[in-house]
């Protein structure tokens, strides 16, 4: 307790309900403003607690640092600055300030002490984040913003089971290391891989993001995702278990992404994929493992950004989502054409961009272990990544066949933007000794040896031809592909509906068998009760049916 | 002096306070009058409270005949907690229910409405403050009585109907809660329940006691309405004026937990009723029954009276969850859950009612796009909503809070699951007021309506903030709650 620190993340909070009551320059000065005051703010938190608060019987940690979580919190502030600046010219007048409280909430994470505050902004995000989506105002979009909370609140609570007994076993709230030696322990990290996008319910990342609006997926992708690898990095480094699901992630990304036609969804399915590396290198668990997975969340927050910011300003100029309905816009839009590529770039991981700096360590550390199928999975996903999002996304939008759409790049802030995320890509990947400085664990890693360039690029150069021979099979159609969360929006919807028909059938039902049942003392009594009762919702007579069998239930039960 | 004869005082206030009430005619008097009595016994049971907080009981013999032939009002931790509870929402209430009852309640018929209201109160602290087991039966009748025509009160023709229904539920179950203390008292002669306990443990012949259990199990279900005994209690919280239903969602179900308690722990003893017989199971799978089922009903009602009446069947389960532990986490979650859970619900009703003033109902095609018109009171309902759901720095996420604790250290990993999980329920239809009232066009009859009145505004504002400070600080319900339970726990095993 050394100074009196600011949390930035409520700092961002109350900037977001500011946001609400101002108009015009105000506005627009605030929302560049308070993102900047939070990552002044991030550099000031001090190692160790510095807020605490009593709760119950427990001494809550609102503040306390590290350098992870310093990390995490520093890029989501600039994320935040970002995609203020992006989003300056958003008409939805509700968009930022639920942006600006959803980026809060999770520097809230990132800093939380305890699994209590955890929880608390844990949910504020889902809640912040489900209002980004919903102010797309389309109708889809709200039902996809109900169907994205709903899956973030079982999270939630399963999470909040896991915690609680957490404290029944150990009865402790601190948020430290944790292994997966009690039942309590798995529904922690249940409710930590929901967020990250984990099987079986990734599906409610792709669904969701493309509903936004052009400038809310750009907030989207940075945010729930990468707060899920923080917690996972913090509380369950070494589980063996998350390289199996990260790799499944990353390839589930991939496959879905190929066959995917809507531009944004297809970056949505990349963010799954992308997260998948991440939670392999969390899985690895060494030290350089780890480091590789916070500086992959680091580069890969400001990618995905430039990638769908430059998508947003696509659908913003154009209206359009659709490859199929896309092509050619280089000419007319060269400024979002040319941070695209910059972007898919560095998704792909090619040398001197941001991502070859960082997913490189999450694969040495691979080779490192020896865990050699690891390491070829990882490759071949990396080859994957370029095919699906590295070319693909920029080839279908800004070349191909000619749509005859000639669009102006949009407006000099979303151009800004893009500008400056595409710069931190170049500078990080030309320079990126200040990013190892913040990682959490010293680093011995030169990305740049011959060895390194010379596969990554062999790697690419041959994706890259695989792509362009196998055009033809590449080249979407309007299709829709069938994903996890049809289960729940087709079937899972009737059969909700239908069991709670069900049951009120077999209430119905058992109630009649029961009056068939009691004979001729029973029908004597609902001839009392049930004449009366009859016209009115229920009739008194089932009521006092009812009182019966309880009574002679519990009489039989205790007489046995 | 007086302070020894708080526990009568407690009672007798209100109860004497009806008849003049009567005797004045007068609307505003008789409300004057309430205010007064029920303030004057938030005094008192404070007061109680204090004396039996360092572990003692008070026991105040009527007329100076000793127990047990005598009348005995018997304090302990248990009970002062609840003559709180119950004191507190009555001078809350009674505080809101002028505009509200002016506008609901015909000009010549609101003093009988006061008269009505004293005797209920007078009944429920009666209920709580008395170690008479027939006593109890007399208060409950009391109670159950005017509560009757309370509901009927209502603006509705249907309240007729509803409280009639409750009129014939109410009686079964009082007459049951009367035939099994009639079994007990023909086999222990005596009707003061700390020596029945005592008497109890000497008699051989089980088979009447466990009648006597099962009557009276079966009979106070029936008064909290534990599913599936509960279906009395939609219509009824309906169709009732708003004030009504505040008052009796807070306190008339609670008060029947205790008698429940009561029986449990201090006259049967825990272990012949929880260890012996698998009545904590039937228990358990009621609740369970009740959080989910009478959840997913609400999600599906038309009308947010209705709506949250089924979800207060729903909260009524996770208290009974939390006694069906039968220990002290467990109790402690029951019994916190109902100090928590009848400041929500009273809360949420009198909100309710400051819609119901202004439009006349409460259906959900009527409330689109009230929050433009009645911000405040349209918050204070989502803030209320979001203690149901459980949210923390609510009084609702430290009860769910301690319920799940009391699951997981009875070994039931599934039940605490269950419990997390059922208040998705309570998000759905939280959610559908959020989206009715704040993301609908609002009706041009809406637009021109205005916020409630303060005075109705303050007092459920009072408990919406008591919402909230109860959930930062948990440190007096929840200290409050264990000792109870511990004390409860303490009665014969």
């Amino acid at each position: 307790m050394t100074s009196v620190v600011l949390h930035p993340g409520m700092v961002l909070i109350a900037g977001a309900l500011l946001l609400v009551a101002l108009r015009g320059t105000a506005r627009a000065a605030a929302s560049l403003i308070v993102p900047a005051v939070a990552l002044y703010l991030v550099w000031q938190v001090p190692d160790g607690v510095a807020w605490s608060a009593p709760f119950l019987d427990y001494q809550l940690a609102l503040i306390s640092g590290d350098r992870l979580s310093r990390l995490f919190a520093a890029i989501f502030a600039v994320m935040a600055f970002g995609g203020a600046l992006f989003a300056l010219n958003q008409k939805n007048p509700l968009e930022l300030p639920a942006a600006l409280i959803y980026a809060g909430a999770a520097i809230g994470v990132t800093l939380a002490g305890d699994l209590i505050t955890l929880f608390v902004f844990w949910e504020l995000m889902a809640i912040g984040s489900t209002l980004v989506i919903w102010s797309a105002g389309k109708g889809s979009a709200y039902r996809a913003s109900l169907r994205y909370l709903m899956i973030h609140l079982l999270g939630g609570v399963i999470l909040m089971a896991g915690i609680a007994g957490h404290v029944a076993e150990f009865g402790s709230i601190a948020f430290q290391r944790m292994t997966l030696d009690s039942p309590a322990h798995w529904l922690i990290l249940a409710g930590f891989l929901i967020n990250a996008g984990a099987p079986p319910l990734s599906a409610w990342l792709p669904d969701a993001y493309p509903e936004a609006s052009w400038s809310g997926t750009v907030f989207l992708s940075a945010f729930t995702t990468k707060t899920a690898v923080y917690v996972l990095l913090r509380g369950f480094p070494g589980t063996e278990l998350l390289i199996y699901i990260g790799l499944f992630m990353a390839f589930y990304g991939i496959v879905y992404a190929l066959l995917e036609n809507d531009m944004r969804r297809i970056l949505a399915y990349s963010i799954v994929n992308q997260v998948g590396f991440m939670v392999t290198g969390v899985g690895i668990g060494t030290e350089m493992a780890l480091n590789g997975a916070a500086a992959h969340a680091f580069t890969h927050i400001i990618y995905k950004a430039l990638l769908l910011m430059s998508a947003g300003s696509v659908l913003l100029m154009t209206g359009k989502r659709k490859c199929t309905d896309l092509g050619g816009l280089f000419q007319s839009m060269p400024v979002t054409a040319i941070c695209g590529i910059v972007g898919a770039l560095a998704i792909s991981s090619f040398p001197l961009t941001s991502g070859f700096i960082s997913k490189s360590m999450i694969s040495q550390s691979a080779a490192d272990e020896h865990l050699f199928y690891v390491w070829l999975m990882l490759a071949a996903a990396s080859a994957g990544v370029f095919l699906h999002a590295g070319i693909k996304f920029p080839w279908f939008v800004f070349f191909q066949r000619d749509s005859g759409l000639r669009p102006p790049d949009p407006p000099r802030n979303m151009q800004l933007a893009m500008l400056l995320f595409a710069a931190l890509c170049i500078v990080l990947g030309v320079y990126p000794a200040p990013l190892y400085e913040l990682l959490p664990y010293a680093v011995h890693y030169e990305p740049y040896t011959g060895a390194h360039v010379v596969t990554q690029l062999q790697l690419l150069l041959f994706s890259g031809l695989a792509f362009f021979v196998m055009l033809n099979y590449l080249r979407r159609t309007l299709t829709i592909t069938l994903d996890v969360d049809w289960l729940y929006r087709e079937p899972g919807r009737k059969l909700a509906r239908e069991s709670v028909a069900g049951l009120s059938r077999a209430g119905h039902k058992l109630e009649a068998g029961v009056r068939s049942q009691a004979g001729l003392w029973g029908g004597w009594i609902l001839q009392q009760f049930g004449a009366m009762g009859a016209g009115s919702p229920w009739p008194t007579g089932s009521m006092a049916l009812w009182v019966m069998v309880l009574l002679l239930a519990y009489l039989l039960l205790y007489y046995i | 002096m007086i302070t020894p004869h708080f526990p009568i005082l407690q009672v007798v206030l209100p109860l004497i306070a009806a008849p003049v009430m009567v005797l004045a005619r007068r609307g505003t008097l008789a409300w004057l009058l309430a205010v007064a009595v029920s303030w004057a016994g938030l005094y008192i049971s404070l007061a109680l409270l204090a004396q039996v907080a360092d572990g003692g009981v008070i026991s105040y013999a009527i007329g100076n005949w000793p127990p047990p032939w005598g009348i005995e009002y018997r304090i302990d931790r248990v009970n002062a907690f609840l003559l709180v509870l119950v004191s507190l929402i009555a001078a809350v209430v009674v505080v809101y229910s002028r505009a509200s009852i002016g506008a609901e309640v015909p000009r010549e018929q609101q003093y009988l409405f006061y008269a009505m209201y004293a005797l209920c109160l007078a009944g429920l602290l009666g209920i709580a403050a008395t170690g008479d087991a027939f006593n109890l039966f007399v208060f409950l009748e009391i109670s159950s009585l005017s509560t009757y025509v309370l509901i009927a009160m209502g603006r509705d023709r249907r309240a007729l109907m509803a409280s009639y229904q409750y009129l014939i539920m109410g009686t079964i179950g009082a007459t049951f809660y009367v035939i099994g203390v009639g079994l007990l008292y023909l086999m222990t002669g005596t009707l003061n329940m700390a020596d029945m306990a005592a008497r109890l443990q000497d008699v051989t012949e089980v088979r009447p006691v466990l009648a006597a259990l099962a009557f009276i199990t079966v009979g106070v279900c029936l008064k909290l309405a534990l599913f599936p005994l509960h279906v009395w209690l939609p219509n009824a919280y309906a169709y009732a004026p708003s004030a009504v239903t505040a008052f009796l969602a807070a306190t008339a179900t609670k008060v029947s937990v205790y008698v429940l308690l009561r029986f449990y722990f201090s006259v049967f003893g825990a272990s012949a009723v929880f260890a012996a017989l698998p009545m904590g199971k039937i228990l358990l799978l009621l609740s369970l029954a009740a959080m989910f089922i009478a959840s997913a009903i609400a999600i599906f009602q038309a009308d947010l009276k209705r709506l949250f009446a089924y979800s207060s069947v729903a909260q009524i389960g996770y208290i009974t969850l939390g006694i069906s532990f039968d220990s002290v986490t467990g109790l402690t979650a029951g019994i916190v859950h109902l100090f928590n859970h009848a400041l929500t619900k009273g809360a949420l009703f009198m909100l309710l009612g400051c819609i119901a003033l202004r439009l006349g109902g409460v259906r959900f095609d009527n409330i689109r796009g009230i929050a433009r018109v009645m911000p405040v009171t349209s918050f204070g309902i989502v803030l209320g909503g979001l203690s149901l759901i459980g949210v923390p720095a609510t009084v609702g996420f430290v009860s769910k809070w301690y319920l799940v604790l009391a699951a997981l250290e009875s070994g039931q990993w599934w039940i605490a699951l269950a419990i997390v999980l059922s208040s998705l329920l309570a998000v759905i239809y939280v959610w559908r007021f959020v989206e009715a009232a704040y993301f609908r066009e609002p009706d041009p009859g809406i637009v021109k309506l205005k916020e409630a009145p303060l005075e109705m505004l303050v007092p459920a504002w009072l408990m919406i903030a008591g919402c909230i400070y109860f959930g930062l600080d948990a440190s007096l319900t929840v200290d409050g709650a264990s000792q109870a339970a511990a004390t409860l726990l303490q009665g014969i095993r």
